[in-house]
């Protein structure tokens, strides 16, 4: 592979749409700290879990088809949704041990003249950031540090489970990391690498919305005033459904949520219409006037 | 006391799923369950299943197919994978999950009104046709399918998202998508574990 | 001239019989070359199978023999005795297995029959040219290392001082006594840990045979069986024994105090200390890396009050040669490291405890003095055990470690009677193998211990109702009912397993012994000798052979201990003669089997410049053989004449 700073960058369905926003800010914050980000290019959806849900080889297809691809850019591919970092890895380690997936994989691939040899690493951007660019470069770029912005950092299920050996499984700290040299506060929160429910939304919302309750007690008992997310369906889930969880439980959350390239462009100096702030549907205007503007 | 015919069925299916989710990769370790209840106990869902994930090893290993594909469990699996993590024996317990999603899907056995699997196949028919996934589309084809009025609901909320440009009108269709959907073609006939429904998404693709 | 060879093929009932035509491969072998006769019967290893042979050897003149039967890890002494007895040298002889690697192993009767008689027709060829050799003996040095004094190398020291022999046993922490000093009370009897403990370290101390050389350590182990040389390193205490009484002014008077090992850091020590009051030796130890004196050249308080000047900072380490027979090691365990298994927030949630910790709270000489507390000093009212932390678990170790369940129950009885706290306990399956144990096991039920099957999923501060605030919920499947609980507790004690110590490579290699794949060092058979390695004259005992509770290791220390006496009262040892030889004429001194030999065999002689075998030493493993690129090292009994011979029939039976 190439200069670490150079990746293939792998957007994802979701930030196409929902969630801009995490594009946008990721796009921007990556160019300031040098890491040089190409889309892939033609890449197809990883499947997320519904596609694994009804077709098993042709799940694995799709990853191999995104993986043929960025193989021929000779360089690691970098991804900012922990489903997509999955699927890819999934198969990526799967093909690697499994002969026969290799077999059946490596022969339908030929059907498009593509050919995978398993040398891409797929990388969360996060991790990139934290690991390979470090706290001297990040906070180096930091000009208007986040006056301890009490931050529950949510890192949700898949960005160290099953395959991200990088971080600790249960309890995370990449994003706690990160968030200090943004000078921010990151709370104690328990529940930081639980699941969110966020598939279960539309077919089974009650499940769904009492473990959305949970984490936002468990972010706010333990004084967050905002959430900061590395995964953009925990941050759909979390900001979307808060008006939902206050009906089904009488509660009256009002917590605004951050990608964490967000947060790390606000401290950056870039504005909130560059970040895609403006896109929120929970307002943050309140809490960063309070906080941050007053610097 | 005989069986009815659809008990039957799911009994005689019995040892043809297993054999499924042994042909996955790693999936014979299943044969080391101890039943500890630690992927049960883990589960940020399990309060809410029929059976649990341990219950639903067990019934695969006793050939009580029914209690795992009728109850609402497989479906309401999130793939937070705390249970693969951290199951003594390396049990791979979310893809099992996904193996018995599939499984149902083929076979016809769901629990009643589920509507998780009419979500995931909209999500594959729409990266079959275009690559990637659209959510306006989706979500809209969903609802339609499965309950319209829930639309209605949320219209005020998704006005908000389409004031604030979060929701796309049109979906992008990918250059590729014929290459990859050969190359899906390409993988008809290959058999995984030996198993063939003969249902219209067959296990071989 | 012409060998005499007599050919023997054994039915060995029906496990060669029903797959080898027999009478074929007698006839086959009755025509081959210098058989002078060939005969088949039941069970060769038999006293008449034997008579046999002995008889043919006198009646016949026989000059070689072969029999055909099991393999040789079975019989080959058997029947080498059997020839030695009728008068030939036993390794005229050479034994043919067709049956683990003939009748066992083929699919049908023409293959069988087929396959041995090549292997026949091969030892036949072979056997011809084998030499006469004699075993050699060795006398065997009565002394015995043994090395740990935990309740395993006590039991074996005190059992061999005893019997009359002189015992030198090391231990490497100040003071003998290894984890059992630690405990509280031992199940199932809950005798009281030191006070069944403390009687023997005593009688250690004071028994003429038994030289305790505490604080100290083996750097170097060398010699073979009945004639080893044990190098020790005696760490400074920096307190003369011999000056010492054990008085204490000195850790009295200490101004500096840490944490404490022997009380896992809950509790303190002086800098200059005796880990617990019944230590023995009975003398202090200074901690150079927090006495003032080491530190900053200042204080020197202890030198002031000591009444017998005993405190001598000019000690250094010193090294000492030792010469025995036979080594035992009993160098215990290591307990799992909890933090590793983050979701039971050892480390991160307070009062969350090991078990060994438990113990050093229970106990009445421990940091609370007895006292089952939680951080903020009050007792708890209730209590969660948590079983199989860290054992039969892939992601850690995948063995059960034995001692756990009944560990766990007694610390609930503990709980139950200081306290009177509920106590849960969350298994997976309830281990109560031992006597008494099932009955301790009902108990504790009696008890109204609260069983739960359902290994605890995680342990959280995060409480999702009022009761479990300010708690430590456990959460788990109760598997019998089919429901995920969640438990609100005070205290959490995680039931950790046991783990080969840290140094056991280091140790496996100066010993030259070898481990399982757990860690834990390799007995010699799992079933039929499980205290003896595969270097002779060197026994394991305890849990540094796997995990194990006190009457087992007690058990094994003895078994150790007869091993051992068992070769040293045989006065003398044989050694294999079917060691390898450097012919010094072809050996050109390029030293590459000295790097080689896992035995460190092979010495060079600087003034002719040729490497030479120490037959003594010699193992007879064949890899100097194959490596000499001047094909001057042979192996008796392994010449290249008997393995071609071997080779070259066989192939010409492959046709």
């Amino acid at each position: 592979m190439e200069s670490r700073m150079e990746f293939t960058y792998y957007p994802g369905c979701s930030l196409e749409g929902m969630n801009k926003a995490y594009d946008q800010s990721a796009r921007l914050v990556s160019k300031s700290l040098g890491i040089d980000l190409k889309e892939l290019n033609d890449w197809n959806c990883c499947g997320a879990s519904a596609y694994m849900s009804i077709r098993e080889l042709r799940a694995h297809l799709l990853s191999a088809r995104n993986l043929a691809i960025a193989e021929r850019e000779k360089k690691d591919l970098a991804v900012v949704c922990p489903a997509c970092y999955t699927n890819l890895t999934k198969t990526n380690h799967y093909m690697g041990e499994d002969a026969k997936l290799r077999r059946t994989v490596g022969s339908a691939l030929k059907a498009a003249n593509l050919q995978y040899m398993g040398t891409v690493k797929v990388r969360h951007l996060l991790d990139v950031i934290v690991s390979e660019i470090g706290e001297s470069e990040v906070r180096a770029k930091v000009t208007k540090p986040l006056s301890g912005l009490k931050t529950a950092p949510y890192y949700g299920c898949q960005f160290t489970r099953p395959l991200g050996d990088y971080d600790d499984k249960e309890f995370p700290t990449m994003l706690d990391t990160l968030l200090k040299w943004l000078g921010a506060e990151p709370v104690n929160f328990p529940l930081k690498a639980k699941c969110c429910g966020g598939i279960l939304m539309t077919t089974n919302e009650s499940v769904a919305l009492s473990l959305v309750r949970s984490l936002l007690d468990c972010a706010t008992q333990n004084g967050g005033e905002a959430i900061a997310t590395i995964c953009p369906l925990c941050h759909m889930t979390l900001e979307a459904y808060q008006g939902n969880v206050n009906k089904a439980f009488s509660t009256s959350f009002k917590v605004p949520m951050f990608y964490f390239t967000q947060l790390m462009g606000l401290a950056f100096g870039f504005s909130k219409k560059e970040l895609g702030i403006n896109q929120e549907l929970i307002s943050s205007k309140a809490l960063l006037e309070r906080r941050l503007e007053a610097r | 006391m005989s069986e009815e015919p659809a008990e039957r069925r799911a009994h005689e299916l019995g040892d043809v799923f297993l054999d499924a989710i042994y042909a996955i990769p790693g999936g014979d370790k299943i044969k080391q369950c101890i039943q500890c209840g630690t992927c049960s106990g883990s589960c940020p869902t399990s309060y809410a299943m029929d059976y649990s994930p341990r219950e639903i090893i067990a019934a695969l290993r006793a050939g009580m197919l029914d209690r795992v594909l009728k109850s609402n469990t497989v479906w309401l699996c999130t793939s937070c994978y705390y249970c693969t993590v951290r199951c003594p024996s390396g049990i791979k317990i979310t893809d099992m999950m996904y193996e018995l999603k599939r499984l149902g899907v083929d076979f016809g056995l769901v629990q009643k009104g589920a509507i998780a699997p009419t979500v995931s196949k909209a999500f594959v028919n729409m990266v079959d046709n275009y690559g990637r996934v659209h959510e306006t589309m989706l979500v809209m084809s969903v609802f339609l399918k499965t309950k319209p009025w829930a639309l209605l609901k949320m219209m005020p909320q998704g006005m908000k998202l389409i004031a604030r440009g979060r929701l796309p009108f049109f979906p992008h269709k990918i250059k590729g998508i014929s290459e990859m959907n050969k190359c899906a073609g390409a993988m008809t006939g290959a058999m995984v574990g030996g198993l063939h429904p003969g249902g219209p998404s067959a296990k071989e693709a | 001239m012409a060998e005499k060879i007599g050919v023997y093929v054994c039915h060995c009932g029906s496990n060669i019989a029903q797959m080898v035509d027999c009478k074929n491969v007698v006839d086959y072998a009755a025509a081959l070359p210098n058989v002078t006769v060939a005969r088949e019967y039941q069970y060769m290893c038999s006293d008449p199978g034997q008579e046999i042979i002995k008889k043919d050897i006198k009646e016949l003149g026989l000059t070689r023999v072969v029999v055909a039967s099991c393999s040789p890890l079975m019989h080959e002494l058997t029947f080498r005795r059997a020839v030695e007895e009728g008068g030939l040298n036993q390794f005229l002889f050479q034994m043919a297995n067709i049956r683990e690697q003939c009748s066992w192993i083929s699919e049908n009767k023409e293959m069988a029959t087929e396959r041995a008689k090549a292997i026949v027709g091969a030892a036949v060829k072979r056997v011809a040219f084998q030499e006469p050799l004699q075993e050699k003996k060795v006398p065997v040095n009565p002394n015995v290392l043994v090395v740990g004094g935990g309740i395993t190398g006590i039991e074996a020291a005190l059992q061999l001082a005893d019997s009359g022999k002189k015992v030198y046993l090391v231990e490497k922490e100040p003071t003998i006594g290894g984890y059992m000093a630690r405990f509280d009370k031992t199940f199932p009897t809950l005798d009281c840990a030191a006070c069944i403990l403390t009687p023997k370290m005593v009688n250690v101390a004071q028994h003429p045979n038994i030289e305790l050389i505490s604080y100290s350590d083996v750097t170097r182990f060398s010699g073979y069986v009945g004639n080893f040389t044990a190098r020790i390193r005696r760490r400074p205490r920096y307190v003369d024994e011999e000056k010492c009484n054990g008085c204490g002014l000195c850790t009295e008077k200490c101004p500096i105090s840490v944490p404490s090992e022997f009380d896992c850091g809950l509790g303190k020590r002086k800098a200059i200390y005796r880990p617990f009051p019944q230590a023995v030796p009975n003398v202090p130890v200074i901690d150079r890396e927090h006495c003032l004196f080491f530190t900053k050249g200042i204080c020197k308080v202890c030198v002031k009050f000591c009444p017998r000047g005993a405190v001598n900072f000019d000690q250094k380490e010193e090294f000492e040669d030792l010469q025995v027979g036979t080594a035992i090691l009993a160098t215990g365990f290591d307990l799992f490291d909890a933090s590793k298994v983050k979701q039971y927030g050892y480390g991160r949630l307070p009062n969350v405890v090991t078990s060994l910790e438990f113990e050093r709270f229970s106990h009445a000489s421990g940091p609370t003095g007895g006292k089952i507390q939680l951080k903020n000093g009050q007792m708890p009212q209730s209590v969660a055990i948590l079983h199989c932390i860290g054992s039969r678990d892939t992601n850690f170790n995948e063995y059960c470690s034995r001692v756990c369940c009944m560990y766990s129950m007694k610390m609930a009885h503990l709980v139950h009677e200081k306290t009177g706290a509920k106590v849960y306990e969350f298994y997976i399956d309830i281990r109560a193998f031992g006597k008494g144990y099932e009955e301790f096991y009902k108990r504790l039920l009696k008890e109204d211990t609260v069983f739960i099957r359902g290994k605890a999923a995680e342990v959280t501060d995060f409480a999702q109702t009022p009761a479990e605030k300010g708690k430590l919920i456990v959460v788990a499947e109760d598997t019998l009912l089919g429901i995920t609980r969640r438990i609100p507790v005070d205290m959490v004690v995680l039931s950790v397993g046991f783990e080969p110590r840290k140094d056991a490579a280091d140790l496996a290699r100066t010993f030259s012994i070898s481990r399982s794949q757990d860690g834990f060092f390799l007995e010699r058979h799992p079933k039929l000798a499980p205290v003896s390695t595969a270097s002779d004259g060197i026994f394991i005992a305890g849990s540094c052979q796997g995990p194990k509770d006190i009457p087992d290791s007690v058990a094994q220390g003895a078994a150790a201990a007869a091993n051992a006496l068992s070769l040293i009262d045989r006065k003398e040892v044989t050694l294999e003669p079917t060691v390898a030889v450097i012919d010094e004429e072809s050996c050109s001194g390029c030293k590459i089997c000295l790097g080689l030999c896992p035995f460190n065999a092979i010495v060079f002689d600087d003034t002719k410049k040729v490497s030479r075998v120490n037959d003594a030493l010699c193992k007879g493993c064949g890899v100097c053989v194959a490596a000499c690129p001047s094909g001057a090292i042979e192996q008796r009994n392994f010449t290249d004449d008997q393995l071609l011979a071997e080779v070259e029939s066989a192939c010409a039976s492959a046709k």
